[in-house]
């Protein structure tokens, strides 16, 4: 606006110079909440792992014992990493559990066909599944929830279909070439180990550093205006469910392979687990926001207090449920209290 | 014809744009008898427009009449159904946002269409980051290409920093950034000035006739006229969907265009341009309102106001400078640090709406899509939201009492909807307002918080509020008056409190009052902050302090 | 409309007055359709004591969508009712002790107690729906097998036989229940200020609290609510099996409850509850499922089947503008 001489008001640098400390100080406190938030569930799991070795000593802290729970996490670790390109995109998948136990069940039942029938049949239906649910959620627009739940329904009855009802159960033969990727072993770690830190290590290059990973960033901050500024939306959404089946696929393989059979009665609940474990990590579940490296913590927290629990003998397991479910209240009321001082 | 601006009474009539030589070439886009309808509506009635390179092309028209729809034409948002698009000469169809980008067609809109959570720097290459040579993102060559480029429109922020950290202006700034950089042939900017402070609209007008220079074509949406005569070489009026004039800037006068948009004689227009009642009333003695020491870390600096019954009382500053917040602070939407509200002698509990509503505030927050109206209920479930504990009976709803109320208010306020039952969604935005206003007035309010009452609602619904709000001060209530139209904030209040940066600079009363006079308050203000901001940087070594120029 | 939703709207006006209608009415005419078809062709389907039968199994599942669609009516969301199930089934069970009363009361509060938690978490503390209630169906299930000892506890108690098996005037006591419940919710949504609040939060939470409405408290109230009915679901189901296995009840039944919502036209994005549509929704995934059953195709085929319905429902819903 200008007055009727038409001379724009002026506005001097010094006014600008306080305003630039000011917003210096803002930005130091902003990027110091954010670090916290991203990197809190890390420093938890050292203090927890700390904590655990000197309470229960050598049952804890022997090689052997790390190393089972670094396999564990390897499946929940590869379903939770799809997950949190779905979440930090703005969306959710709740279908990853069932796609497990049906990759699970067509590994085992594709075993008796070889072994490359046994990767390639589960993972292509399980990534053609994600990709059914990219397309129901980012061409026709419908909400990830219903489209994920339904899917679960549908994965688990397929699941159930192919095995009879449950009542058969695939097993993979003991010379079949699958059982090595499951049970093999390079060095002290075996392969599932090896084939997590793999997804894990490029999960976060496509995260931070790639152009797909700044595309769903944006998309989960602001579908809107993501496209708007001509980002393709819908193939990206599209790519992530589709990513998410792929992995959830090669989860199941994984699980089948080290249990040398495929039961359709497995990951109940994982799609919850996962998501647990992407929050506990950083990850906003509105979107816009994660970290790989958080998600790894989450699945390594929740695995380590599964151990724990499991090792002491007088509480009974359920009691893992209750401490999960605190342990994510809690962490999200930090986060909640974080966010508070990142928007100052 | 006269060359160079043309002033009276103080006001520019006539711009001092050079006519753009005439280009015979084809036009780089142009619509022929374009038609868009939705639901029966004729959005766009057989528009035919041409956009020659390198020119600045006004689009005006009043709310309604089809600018939007035209944009979201030409920018793929929208298909027509009748009628075609030539771009470079050739007929071309967008399906989507991104077919009219790769186009060439870059678009600015009034929203800020940009990414809060992602950092300045990622907003502005988002699609198109710079790779290093294993083709990922090279975020240092990232972020130093964007702090220079923005330093190019004398912006210099951390670029690292979240998006939504910075000021409005700013974060409009990097969309109008990011439109430009690109290489295009057209740029489309919708209400590009809106969350503008002065010092950033002449970057703006830099940028414009920077495009104009490198023969990028220019399509300039704006309601502000001024900045249509300072900048652009063509205009089109649109009303009611048809297009009723084209010409160059130069052929016509303000009055004349404004005539054109509203459909009326120019001696009408001519007139008093704002429909707030002349006459002076009687205000009571003790203020029915008073804020004091309003306190809010960042955000509020010990800001104090006073309305007396039967006063409006008009909050004047630029963008940002905390007008809203204040309004929030007083209604409780938003907790204070530190700070009193009273009304009527009693003080009432901060930061609770609900306490503030008991105590007889109400009011109409700035953005009525996401804090006003509840689309999915129906007209007179949304008058009666805020009073229903009044309407019912130990909790249970009372048909009787909630139709007599709403009846009346729909007859008081002229609502236009097909029954009560209708769904507010579907009103239009002048309509939607009134509801708005039926909802505080079934209070039976003391006191009246309008932020920004008459934005984006035709001229019509307008001058209704206006008056009402002239009528309701006139029965006693005391209002408090924010607007992004400094003149309507002029015209209708008794007073003015001018904020700046959170902080109250001046109070201007009575015959004190005008644009000029609040612009000088708010202009003393800053060089009074400068002066401080230099006394702190360079303190003499003998404590004296400077006393600078 | 903004630009946004501009970009986003693919359909005339025309095509969505059709959708309006089959979204409003499309779970009456599946009912009616499954019901015609059954009634065609499988044997025994009209007798009475199949009818009888439906309506028992879908109680449990009815009550709970009944406080579910309360809570997507607020555009909220409750995953733990199967948990809260389960809650209220071990305290049952291990508080018989002190009479059927005494245990239906504390089955009850277990819920409350839960509600109240979610409540907080979600309204005071700002906690995402999603989330909260996560958490508490995983800590929940938990608790449930840490109070029963993870054991499945036979009920033998003359008053919760006659809740779960008896009839008065041929109808099923647990069927009256939940009549009654449905009539109670209705009213509370259509003619209280409390239900009118609940669409207003859902429809729009910013301007709800600029409109003065006590949102905080609206929500607590809610999945308060919504936890009991869970609670009395997990004592009705008890009483029924007399038997209340924690490992078991209420599993995925959150599910059930959602689709009911769904199907049964209440949009996930809040605003609205349709009340006869959730018991519709309900009703009709159980004639799915014994539909299925009755024509010997196995449990595979029912989860498939059920799958496409919610996707076809949705699929519909999102035309009228839902989430």
């Amino acid at each position: 606006m200008t007055s009727a001489s038409g001379q724009p008001t002026a506005v001097h640098s010094g006014v600008d110079a306080q305003l630039l400390e000011v917003e210096r100080a803002a930005s130091r406190r902003e990027r110091l909440a954010g670090t916290i938030q991203r990197g809190g569930a890390l420093v938890v799991l050292v203090i927890v792992v700390l904590l655990a070795s000197i309470i229960f000593g050598a049952r804890f802290a022997s090689v052997d014992n790390l190393l089972n729970i670094l396999e564990a996490s390897s499946f929940l670790g590869l379903v939770a990493v799809g997950m949190t390109f779905v979440i930090v995109g703005g969306g959710i998948d709740l279908s990853v559990g069932s796609l497990l136990a049906l990759s699970a069940v067509l590994t085992a039942f594709g075993s008796q066909y070889g072994p490359v029938v046994a990767i390639v049949l589960p993972i292509a239906v399980c990534g053609f599944i994600g990709l059914a649910n990219g397309v129901l959620i980012a061409h026709a627009r419908m909400a990830p929830f219903i489209v994920t739940l339904a899917t679960l329904l549908f994965a688990r009855g397929f699941a159930f279909a192919v095995s009879n009802e449950g009542n058969t159960i695939y097993h993979v033969e003991a010379g079949n070439a699958v059982i090595a990727l499951g049970q093999g072993s390079v060095g002290p770690f075996r392969v599932p180990i090896l084939i997590a830190a793999a997804g894990f290590a490029l999960a976060w290059l496509l995260l931070t550093r790639s152009r797909y990973g700044a595309a769903v960033t944006a998309i989960g901050g602001s579908e809107d205006a993501a496209r708007l500024m001509g980002l393709p939306v819908a193939r990206l959404k599209t790519v992530m469910y589709a990513s998410s089946g792929l992995l959830a696929g090669l989860a199941g393989l994984l699980v089948a392979a080290r249990s040398s059979s495929g039961q359709s009665t497995i990951g109940v609940g994982l799609e919850l687990q996962a998501i647990a474990a992407v929050v506990i990590g950083g990850t906003l579940l509105t979107g816009g926001s994660g970290s790989v490296i958080g998600t790894l913590a989450g699945v390594l927290l929740l695995n380590v207090i599964n151990n724990v629990i499991n090792q002491v003998g007088t509480l009974s397991s359920y009691f893992q449920q209750v401490v999960s479910g605190v342990f994510l209240i809690v962490v999200v009321l930090i986060q909640r209290y974080l966010a508070r001082e990142q928007r100052l | 014809m006269q060359a160079g601006p043309v002033y009276c009474n103080d006001v520019l009539v006539r711009g001092s744009v050079e006519p753009h030589p005439a280009t015979p070439t084809t036009p780089v886009l142009e619509v022929e008898d374009v038609t868009k309808r939705f639901a029966g509506v004729l959005a766009l009635d057989h528009v035919s427009l041409q956009l020659q390179q390198g020119e600045v092309h006004a689009l005006v028209g009043e709310n309604g009449a089809g600018k939007s729809t035209l944009i979201k034409v030409l920018t793929g948002v929208y298909q027509p159904d009748e009628g075609r698009i030539r771009y470079q000469g050739e007929q071309i169809s967008f399906a989507r946002p991104l077919d009219a980008q790769l186009a060439g067609i870059s678009t600015i809109y009034q929203e800020i269409n940009l990414v809060p959570l992602l950092s300045v720097a990622r907003n502005l290459f988002l699609g198109h980051e710079p790779t290093n040579r294993f083709g990922l993102v090279d975020e240092r060559r990232m972020n130093r290409e964007a702090k220079a480029i923005l330093a190019g429109y004398g912006i210099h922020v951390d670029v690292r920093r979240p998006l939504r950290s910075l000021g409005t202006g700013v974060q409009q700034m990097v969309a109008i950034a990011r439109a430009v950089a690109a290489d295009h042939r057209v740029v489309i900017m919708d209400e590009p000035t809106s969350s503008l402070e002065p010092r950033e609209v002449e970057r703006l007008v830099d940028v414009v006739r920077r495009l104009r220079r490198d023969g990028v074509a220019v399509v300039y949406v704006s309601h502000r006229l001024e900045e249509v005569f300072r900048l652009c070489d063509r205009v089109s009026v649109l009303r009611d969907g048809r297009l009723v004039h084209t010409s160059l800037v130069a052929d016509i006068t303000r009055l004349e265009l404004v005539s054109r948009m509203l459909g009326r004689a120019v001696a009408d227009v001519a007139r008093a341009r704002t429909r707030f009642a002349d006459q002076q009333h009687e205000f009571g003695d003790q203020p029915v309102l008073r804020a004091t020491g309003l306190t809010r870390r960042h955000v509020l600096s010990d800001v104090s106001l006073e309305v007396r019954p039967g006063e409006v009382m008009g909050l004047g500053g630029l963008l940002g400078s905390g007008r809203t917040e204040t309004v929030k602070a007083i209604y409780g939407i938003q907790p204070v640090d530190d700070g009193a509200v009273e009304v009527a002698g009693s003080q009432i509990a901060t930061g609770s709406p609900r306490a503030a509503l008991a105590a007889g505030i109400a009011l109409i927050p700035q953005d009525r899509k996401s804090e006003g109206i509840i689309p999915s209920l129906s007209v007179r479930d949304n008058i009666v939201l805020a009073a229903l504990p009044a309407m019912s009976r130990a909790g249970f709803l009372s048909d009787r009492d909630q139709d007599a109320v709403v009846a009346r208010l729909i007859e008081q306020l002229r609502i236009k909807a097909s029954s009560p039952d209708q769904k507010v969604g579907e009103l239009s935005g002048g309509n939607q307002q009134k509801v708005l206003l039926a909802r505080l007035l079934a209070l039976n309010p003391r006191v009246l918080l309008l932020d920004d009452p008459t934005r984006g609602i035709d001229v019509g619904a307008t001058a209704e509020i206006q008056a009402l709000i002239s009528k309701l001060a006139g029965e006693g209530l005391g209002i408090v008056l924010i607007s992004s139209e400094l003149e309507e904030v002029v015209e209708g209040a008794d007073r003015i409190t001018v904020l700046r940066d959170g902080a109250v600079v001046g109070t201007l009363a009575g015959e004190e009052i005008s644009e000029e006079a609040v612009m000088t308050v708010i202009a003393a203000a800053a060089r009074e902050s400068m002066r401080a901001a230099d006394d702190a940087e360079n303190p003499a070594r003998d404590g004296s302090t400077n006393v600078a120029g | 409309m903004s630009l946004a939703e501009a970009a986003r709207r693919p359909l005339a006006a025309d095509r969505r007055q059709v959708f309006d209608w089959i979204t409003e009415r499309g779970v009456y005419v599946g009912l009616a359709v499954l019901l015609i078809f059954n009634l065609a062709f499988t044997p025994r389907f009209g007798e009475l004591d199949n009818i009888r039968l439906q309506f028992v199994q879908v109680v449990p599942v009815a009550i709970i969508a009944l406080g579910m669609a309360l809570v997507i009516g607020t555009r909220g969301i409750d995953l733990s009712v199967g948990s809260v199930m389960a809650i209220s089934s071990a305290l049952l069970a291990n508080y018989l002790g002190y009479g059927p009363v005494v245990a239906i009361l504390v089955g009850l509060l277990g819920g409350a107690i839960v509600g109240i938690v979610n409540g907080v978490f979600i309204a005071y503390v700002g906690i995402q729906p999603i989330v909260a209630t996560l958490a508490l169906l995983v800590g929940g299930r938990g608790l449930a097998l840490v109070i029963a000892q993870g054991r499945l506890t036979e009920v033998f108690d003359p008053t919760l036989r006659i809740l779960g098996s008896d009839r008065i005037y041929g109808v099923p006591i647990v069927v009256l229940v939940a009549l009654a419940v449905a009539v109670i919710v209705a009213v509370a949504v259509a003619r209280t200020t409390f239900g009118r609040y609940v669409v207003a939060i859902g429809g729009n939470p910013e301007a709800s609290v600029v409109a003065g409405v006590p949102v905080r408290r609206t929500l607590l109230v809610v999945y308060v609510l919504c936890a009991v009915l869970a609670a009395l679901a997990g004592i009705i189901q008890t009483a029924r099996l007399s038997a209340s296995d924690p490992s078991f009840v209420g599993n995925l039944i959150e599910l059930s409850a959602i689709t009911a919502v769904v199907v049964g036209g209440t949009p996930l994005a809040g605003g609205r509850v349709r009340i006869l549509g959730t018991l519709a929704g309900a009703m009709l995934m159980q004639l799915i499922g014994a539909t299925l059953i009755s024509h010997n195709l196995p449990d595979s085929a029912t989860r498939m089947v059920t799958a496409l319905i919610i996707l076809g429902a949705v699929f519909i819903q999102r035309q009228r503008g839902g989430p």
